[in-house]
C-alpha cells in the first residue's frame, strides 16, 4: 500500500516538475538565445518574462483547432499523441538523486511510516535499453504526422525526419555501448554508482574521464547523435522552416502543435538526464565533498544576489529597480537555506544532477544561435560514412582496453 | 462521402512530363511543388512551380509579378522632379542606387554638369547603400542556410546605415536624396563624424561576419559547389553584378563606364572563379571592403563647393532667395507647379547597383513629363536564370541558390 501511494506521489511529483521545467526551458531558450541574437527576448508578461510560458499555454490551449479536410483524420489525431506519450515515457526510468530516507511521522490521527525510496520512478535493471527503444518509437509520431497531413512540405519533412532520427540511432546506440562495456550494467542507478569516487583524489572517475580518450570521443558522438535525434540545430532539417516551412508539423495547430513541441522539449531533457548519469556521472560532484563542494551552490546563488543588486541599483529599465534586488533576495534565502548541511545533504545529488543536465541544456541553445544548418544528403552522409565508422572503431578500441586491463 | 481522391493525384496527372518520361519499370513519379508566393526562403512574393523527383528539382518555373506595381507606367503620369519618389521604390533595398541612376539619366537629356562635393557625396552615398543592400542579403542567405544569428548581427550594422541615411536625408528607406541636379539637402551637420565613427569599425564587423561563417565547415558544404551556372548561360540570360563577378568576369559598370567620379576613387573589383554560391558569398564580403575603402576615400577627399549644379531652371531654389528674390520665386513657383521641361531627346545611363548592372532608359520628347522610362533591372536579369540554375539541384540546395541570387521583388516587378 505505501508503495502505491508513494509511488502516486512521485508520478506527480515528477509530471509536474517536468512539465514545469518544459514550459521554462522555452522560456530559457528564448532568453538565452535573444541574447546570443542582440535581442532581449521575452519581457512583456511578468518581471522579465518569466510568465511567458503561462501566457503561451492558456494561448495554445484556448486557440482553435482546425483540422484542414485533406488529412488522415485517425492517424493526424493519432500522431501527435505518440510523439508526446513516448517522449514523456523515458522520464520513468531516470534517476534524480541517491535514495530518500523519510524518518516515521506522527501527524494527529495519521501515521506515515518510515519511508526509504530512490528518487526515481521506477528502477528497471535494463534502464538504458529501455530508453534506446522508446526513443526509436518516438519516430512514428513524426513520420505519421507528415504522412497523414496529406501537404507535400509535411511528407517531405517526416520523410527525412524518420530517415534521420533512424540513422542516427546506430551511431547513438554505439555511443551508448563504449561506456556500458566499462560500467558493466545496464541500470542507469548502477550506472551512477560506478562512476562514484575520486581518481588521484581530485579527478572525479566520471566516464568521460576513463579510458582516455575513448570514453571522451563515445561523449561526443553521443551528443552529436543526440542533437540529430532531437531535431535540433544543425539537424533540424524535418523542420526546416525555410525549406519545408514547417515541416512535419505544418498543418498542426493549437494543442496538437504545442504537442510536438512538447515533445522536442522533452527529448532534449531526456538525453540531457542521460548523457548526465552516462558519462558525466550524474549526482557526483565534480571534486571531493572535503574541499567544498556542498558550498558552490550557495556561492553561485550568492554571486546571482549580488549580481542582481548591482543591476537593481543600476537599472536598464525602470521596473528592473524592484524587480532584480527582489530576485537577489530570494537568491540570498536560497543560498542560506542551502549551506544549512540538514537540507543540503539530501538536496545536494539533485543539484549537481540538474546543474549537469541544464549545461546540456545551455549547450544545445548555444549550438541552435551559432551553427547553420546541413542539407539532408550531407546528413545521411554524416552518420553513415563518418560517425558509424568512428563509433565502431571506438567501441572496438574501448572493448579492447576493457579486455586487457 | 464518396470516395474521396488523393489530392496527389490530380497534379501529377496534369504534369505532361510525367507522362514523357520512358515507361521503365522504375519510371519516377514526380511531384510538383509550388514554392511561394507566401513562402519564407523566396525573400518576398515570388512563387517557384518546381517539380520534383525525390528531392531533386527537374523543372523550377519562376511566377513573377506578385509585386508589380506599374511604376514604370505611373512614371509617364508625374512630372520629372516627382519620378524620384517612385524610384526609391523599385529596389526598395538599395534606392540611392536607383535614385542615382534617375538622376543621371535625367542630367545627361539636360547635359548638366554636377560640382564635384555633388558627385563624391553621391559616390559615397550609394557606397553605404550597397554596404546595407549586401548586410540585408547575407543576414537572409544565411538565416536560409540556418545561420539564424547572422541575420541579428548584420541588422544591427544595417541599423547603423539607416541612422546615416536618415542623417542625411529625414528618411530611412525611401531617402529620394539624389536629385536631377545634384542632391536634396546640405549635409547635416557632423556627418563626417558619424560616417567616419561607422566606417572605420565597419570592415572589423566583416571580418566578424567571416570567421563565424567561413571557419565552419557546415556553412561550406552547403555553399560550395551549389548553385553552378555555366558562364556562356549566364551572358545569354543577362546576368549581372556579383553573379558574374563570381564566374570570373569583371564586369562593373563603375570600372567599365565611369559614371560621378568613380574613375577617381581607387578600390579593384573583386572576382572568383569557382561560380558557384560560396563564391558571391566571398564576393560581396570582398565588396563590402571594397565599397568600405571607397566611403574612407570619399570622405577624405571630399572636394568643397555647391551641392546642386548650377541650374535655376531644375533645382528648387534656396528658401532664402525665394523669399528674398523676384527670380528665385518665379522659379520655384514653375518647377513645383509644373515642373521643369527636359530637352527632347533620349538617354541611357547603367550604374552598378549592388545587384548588379541596372539602367534607366528614358525618352523624353520635350515636356516635363517623361514619355517613357524603362528600367533595366538587375533583380529580373538575375531571376532569368533561376530555371537553368536550379534543375538538377536539391530543394534545400535551391534555398541556398535562390539566395545567392540577391533579388529584391520590387525590382523584379517594378
Amino acid at each position: 500500500m505505501t508503495f502505491f501511494i508513494v509511488s502516486i506521489i512521485k508520478s506527480a511529483v515528477v509530471a509536474f516538475v517536468l512539465l514545469t521545467a518544459l514550459a521554462y526551458l522555452q522560456w530559457a531558450e528564448r532568453k538565452v538565445l535573444a541574447h546570443i541574437q542582440l535581442r532581449v527576448g521575452p519581457r512583456r508578461v511578468g518581471p522579465h518574462g518569466l510568465l511567458q510560458p503561462l501566457a503561451d499555454v492558456i494561448k495554445l490551449i484556448t486557440k482553435e483547432d482546425m483540422m484542414p479536410s485533406h488529412v488522415d483524420k485517425f492517424f493526424w489525431f493519432l500522431a501527435p499523441f505518440i510523439a508526446v506519450l513516448f517522449a514523456l515515457i523515458p522520464i520513468a526510468v531516470i534517476p534524480f538523486g541517491t535514495e530518500l530516507n523519510l524518518p516515521a511521522m506522527d501527524l494527529g490521527p495519521l501515521h506515515i511510516p518510515a519511508i526509504q525510496t530512490a528518487m526515481q520512478l521506477t528502477d528497471i535493471n535494463i534502464g538504458v535499453l529501455f530508453i534506446l527503444g522508446i526513443s526509436g518509437l518516438g519516430v512514428y509520431g513524426v513520420a505519421l504526422a507528415g504522412w497523414s497531413s496529406n501537404n507535400k512540405y509535411s511528407l517531405l519533412g517526416g520523410l527525412r525526419s524518420s530517415a534521420q532520427m533512424i540513422s542516427y540511432e546506430l551511431p547513438m546506440a554505439l555511443a551508448i555501448a563504449a561506456p556500458l562495456l566499462v560500467l558493466n550494467t545496464l541500470s542507469f542507478r548502477g550506472i551512477v554508482d560506478g562512476q562514484s569516487g575520486f581518481m588521484l583524489g581530485f579527478l572525479p572517475k566520471w566516464t568521460i574521464f576513463q579510458v582516455f580518450p575513448f570514453n571522451l570521443i563515445s561523449f561526443i558522438l553521443f551528443m552529436i547523435a543526440a542533437f540529430a535525434e532531437t531535431n535540433r540545430v544543425p539537424f533540424d532539417l524535418p523542420e526546416a522552416e525555410n525549406e519545408l516551412v514547417a515541416g512535419f508539423h505544418t498543418e498542426y495547430g493549437s494543442m496538437k502543435f504545442a504537442a510536438f513541441f512538447m515533445a522536442e522539449y522533452c527529448n532534449m531533457v531526456t538525453v540531457s538526464c542521460v548523457a548526465t548519469l552516462l558519462f558525466l556521472g550524474g549526482w557526483h560532484p565534480p571534486f571531493p565533498a572535503e574541499y567544498g563542494s556542498n558550498y558552490v551552490p550557495s556561492l553561485v546563488l550568492v554571486g546571482a544576489g549580488i549580481l542582481s543588486f548591482l543591476h537593481g541599483a543600476n537599472p536598464a529599465r525602470p521596473f528592473d529597480r524592484i524587480t532584480l534586488p527582489v530576485f537577489g533576495v530570494v537568491f540570498f534565502g536560497l543560498a542560506v537555506l542551502i549551506a544549512i548541511p540538514a537540507v543540503a545533504l539530501p538536496l545536494m545529488p539533485i543539484i549537481w544532477f540538474s546543474a549537469k543536465a541544464c549545461f546540456i541544456l545551455f549547450v544545445y541553445i548555444w549550438v541552435r544561435g551559432t551553427l547553420p544548418r546541413f542539407r539532408y544528403d550531407q546528413l545521411m552522409s554524416f552518420a553513415w560514412t563518418f560517425m558509424f565508422p568512428i563509433a565502431i572503431v571506438n567501441l572496438f578500441l574501448t572493448g579492447l582496453w576493457v579486455a586487457l586491463s | 462521402m464518396s470516395d474521396v481522391k488523393h489530392p496527389f493525384d490530380d497534379h501529377v496527372a496534369t504534369i505532361p512530363a510525367a507522362q514523357e518520361t520512358p515507361a521503365g519499370p522504375a519510371a519516377p513519379r514526380r511531384m510538383t511543388l509550388n514554392m511561394g508566393p507566401q513562402h519564407p526562403s523566396t525573400h518576398g512574393v515570388l512563387r517557384i512551380v518546381i517539380e520534383l523527383e525525390g528531392e531533386i528539382i527537374v523543372k523550377a518555373e519562376p511566377d513573377i509579378g506578385f509585386l508589380h506595381t506599374g511604376i514604370e507606367k505611373q512614371c509617364e503620369a508625374i512630372n520629372w522632379a516627382q519620378v524620384v519618389t517612385l524610384t526609391d521604390r523599385v529596389d526598395y533595398l538599395s534606392n540611392l542606387a536607383n535614385n542615382l541612376v534617375y538622376a543621371l539619366t535625367v542630367e545627361k537629356l539636360l547635359q548638366m554638369e554636377i560640382p564635384p562635393k555633388a558627385q563624391w557625396m553621391r559616390v559615397m552615398l550609394a557606397e553605404l547603400d550597397r554596404l546595407n543592400s549586401h548586410l540585408v542579403w547575407l543576414g537572409t542567405h544565411a538565416l536560409d542556410i540556418g545561420a539564424m544569428s547572422m541575420f541579428f548581427y548584420c541588422f544591427r550594422e544595417r541599423e547603423d546605415i539607416l541612422r546615416l541615411k536618415e542623417m542625411f536625408s529625414g528618411q530611412r528607406m525611401m531617402t529620394s536624396y539624389i536629385r536631377p541636379g545634384g542632391l536634396a539637402l546640405e549635409p547635416p551637420r557632423g556627418w563626417e563624424k558619424a560616417v567616419g565613427k561607422f566606417i572605420r569599425a565597419f570592415p572589423s564587423k566583416v571580418d566578424e561576419y567571416e570567421s563565424l561563417l567561413d571557419s565552419n565547415p557546415i556553412w561550406k558544404i552547403r555553399t560550395q559547389g551549389v548553385g553552378f551556372i555555366s558562364i556562356e548561360d549566364m551572358l545569354d540570360l543577362g546576368v549581372t553584378g556579383p553573379m558574374i563577378r563570381a564566374a570570373g568576369i569583371p564586369l562593373d559598370v563603375r570600372k567599365t563606364e565611369p559614371y560621378s567620379s568613380y574613375e577617381k576613387f581607387d578600390f579593384i573589383v573583386p572576382t572568383r572563379t569557382e561560380n558557384d554560391v560560396y563564391s558571391r558569398y566571398r564576393v560581396r564580403m570582398e565588396e563590402m571592403r571594397q565599397s568600405a575603402r571607397i566611403v574612407v576615400q570619399a570622405m577624405e577627399g571630399m572636394p568643397e563647393g555647391a551641392i546642386t549644379a548650377d541650374a535655376p531652371h531644375v533645382v528648387l531654389p534656396d528658401r532664402e532667395k525665394m523669399k528674398t528674390q523676384m527670380e528665385s520665386l518665379i522659379y520655384h513657383f514653375k518647377i513645383v507647379t509644373e515642373g521643369y521641361r527636359v530637352p527632347a531627346g533620349e538617354a541611357y545611363q547603367a550604374v552598378e547597383s549592388p545587384r548588379g548592372e541596372i539602367a534607366y532608359y528614358a525618352v523624353s520628347n520635350g515636356t516635363s513629363k517623361p514619355y517613357r522610362l524603362y528600367m533595366r533591372t538587375p533583380s529580373f536579369g538575375n531571376l532569368i536564370a533561376l530555371p537553368t540554375l536550379l534543375e538538377g539541384t536539391l530543394i534545400a540546395d535551391s534555398i541556398a541558390s535562390l539566395g545567392s541570387m540577391d533579388f529584391v521583388l520590387g525590382d523584379t516587378d517594378r
